[in-house]
């Protein structure tokens, strides 16, 4: 190759790889759950908690810290309360899913 | 922990992600579904606590996070449940503002070189005005759906025209700040500004009717949002999660606008159900419908051998899922087979419906979806529409209605066709509805609730 790949490109090619499989995945997903779906998906992209958390650790930057620290409080208020409520809703069908076998 | 470490420990998150996606595929599988994405999440954040510094800081914000989300969560209205999406869409869009924002005053606490690329300032701009939009969008989202701004949709002469305008001069701005040597941050702010004004300038003209597609949409750009700020940062566990939620949120804007039969485009254009254009009265012959009371349908239910329920949003609203249940638990008891059949606009968000009946403790096997029961609707004795219209209306097989070709449920086929409506107003569509005026169909009038508590009292 003519010298080094950028890492736009990589991370390009993992982008183009990953809606890919987004795609093949939630197609198989059941009507009856795209409600959980959405709200799962909604914890899911609670992972920016990730760079939140990277903002609030630099010890250089005072206000660039702060803010980091308010992103890391509103995605965790997505990461727990996604997680949270898709599992209350899916308790919902699991209740249904004992009486009906019985 | 090494950079390699970290990054394959962000691998396995990654997979853990996919495999959470993979097991609603079926609601046996879907609570482990679940349970995998909050293990993939507690690897991301663990891996990545051992790289930043300002434990007690993040841990304490973290801890505070952890507690409204859990409060929200545990508290929210099922019927709510469309506001609380929008609600969480906003916060991830904010979070994408601030982390590219904190990015670009110091670009080294995120291992960026302290003189922006040219490649980063690409992302860092894709990753901040993909938030902005999502924020504003997502709130105006919020507003109309908890019913505090209108739902009506508000539009003015010119308005795609300013869109597009302001989208040139966001643009524009992206690329003073794409092409300056230093931090350009008059270019970078007044970029951001603008992306949050275009946000809530493409939501505010869609209509209460549509918000399902809204709502999937803004699940979209959440994700994209997040991927966004993964390119940013070279991040790939933030690129897979962040294209994992856009695709799915596309998915689902794609499903919402087939039910409906509208092209996404003119779903995103708005002011639908607003145009005084869209409605039709009739031909101007004064239609005839019967009416009867909820004890004369108890009377054709109780005897008969199939029913078919429809639940619409307007069952929600009358919060009258559990007197259904008790409906179809009588029926049961005496023989009839009771089934519920679900059009997938059925409540306020995609798969809403699902969950309200499920929250009412209707087993799931007794729900099928449109596709799966729409050709037993002619073997059928009774059907019971409860709270629906637009998606029973059988002026979707007619040319040249402004539903034709929308996807309904067949329910003018049944033997007998019940209606409990409030009165004889026309739905989200404006239209009038011809089922209501066929000779096998009943209207009975009444709030849901009331009328289905009656119908089970009579029912013996």
């Amino acid at each position: 190759m003519i010298g080094e790949i950028d890492s736009t490109i990589i991370n390009l090619t993992v982008f183009v790889l990953a809606i890919f499989v987004g795609y093949q995945v939630v197609w198989n997903v059941t009507p009856a759950l795209h409600t959980p779906l959405m709200s799962v998906t909604n914890a899911i992209s609670g992972i920016i908690l990730v760079g939140a958390m990277l903002a609030a650790g630099s010890v250089e930057s005072d206000w660039g810290s702060w803010l980091g620290s308010i992103a890391v409080i509103l995605a965790t208020v997505n990461v727990f309360g996604g997680f949270l409520v898709t599992q209350r809703m899916l308790e919902m069908f699991r209740k249904k899913d004992k009486k009906g076998n019985v | 922990m090494s950079a390699n470490l970290v990054a394959l420990a962000y691998l396995v998150a990654s997979v853990f992600f996919i495999l959470a996606l993979k097991g609603l595929s079926s609601p046996l599988t879907a609570r482990r579904g679940n349970f995998l994405g909050m293990v993939g999440m507690t690897i991301a954040v663990v891996t990545t606590l051992t790289v930043t510094k300002n434990w007690m800081l993040i841990l304490g914000c973290i801890g505070l996070g952890a507690i409204i989300g859990a409060v929200v969560a545990r508290r929210v209205q099922m019927t709510a449940m469309p506001e609380l999406v929008a609600f969480m869409h906003s916060l991830v869009g904010l979070s994408a503002v601030f982390i590219a924002i904190a990015a670009v005053n110091n670009p080294v606490s995120f291992g960026l070189p302290a003189v922006l690329t040219m490649g980063s300032k690409l992302e860092l701009f894709l990753g901040t005005f993909i938030g902005a939009m999502t924020w504003s969008g997502s709130v105006i989202a919020f507003l109309k759906l908890s019913g505090r701004m209108s739902g009506s949709p508000i539009t003015f002469r010119g308005q795609h025209m300013l869109n597009l305008l302001l989208a040139v001069a966001m643009i524009g701005f992206g690329l003073w700040f794409f092409f300056s040597d230093t931090t350009n941050w008059t270019a970078f702010a007044s970029m951001t500004a603008i992306a949050f004004v275009l946000g809530f300038l493409i939501i505010i003209p869609i209509g209460g009717a549509d918000m399902p597609v809204v709502i999937s949409m803004l699940n979209s750009y959440s994700g994209w949002a997040a991927a966004g700020i993964g390119f940013s940062l070279g991040n790939p566990m933030l690129i897979i999660a962040g294209s994992l939620v856009g695709s799915s949120g596309a998915i689902l804007s794609y499903i919402m606008c087939k039910a409906m039969n509208r092209p996404f485009l003119s779903v995103i254009l708005g002011g639908f159900g607003g145009e005084s254009g869209t409605i039709i009265i009739g031909d101007g012959e004064q239609k005839i419908h019967r009416s009867g009371s909820a004890d004369d349908a108890a009377f054709l239910l109780s005897n008969a051998d199939s029913v078919i329920i429809v639940p619409g949003y307007g069952l929600a609203v009358a919060r009258a899922q559990h007197s259904v249940k008790e409906l179809a638990e009588k029926l049961i008891a005496k023989g009839v087979t009771v089934r519920f059949a679900i059009h997938p606009v059925a409540g306020r968000m995609p798969g809403h419906m699902n969950v309200l009946l499920a929250e009412a403790e209707i087993p799931y096997e007794q729900v099928q979806e449109m596709d799966e029961i729409n050709s037993d609707f002619s073997d059928t004795d009774v059907v019971l529409v409860l709270g629906a219209n637009d998606v029973v209306n059988p002026a979707a097989y007619i040319a040249g209605s402004p539903i034709y070709g929308m996807p309904i449920l067949d329910v003018h086929k049944a033997r007998t066709v019940m209606v409990v409506k409030r009165s004889m107003a026309a739905g989200y569509a404006g239209l009038d509805n011809d089922l209501f005026y066929m000779d096998k169909t009943m209207m009975v009038f009444g709030d849901a609730k009331k009328v289905v508590e009656n119908m089970v009292k009579a029912v013996e």
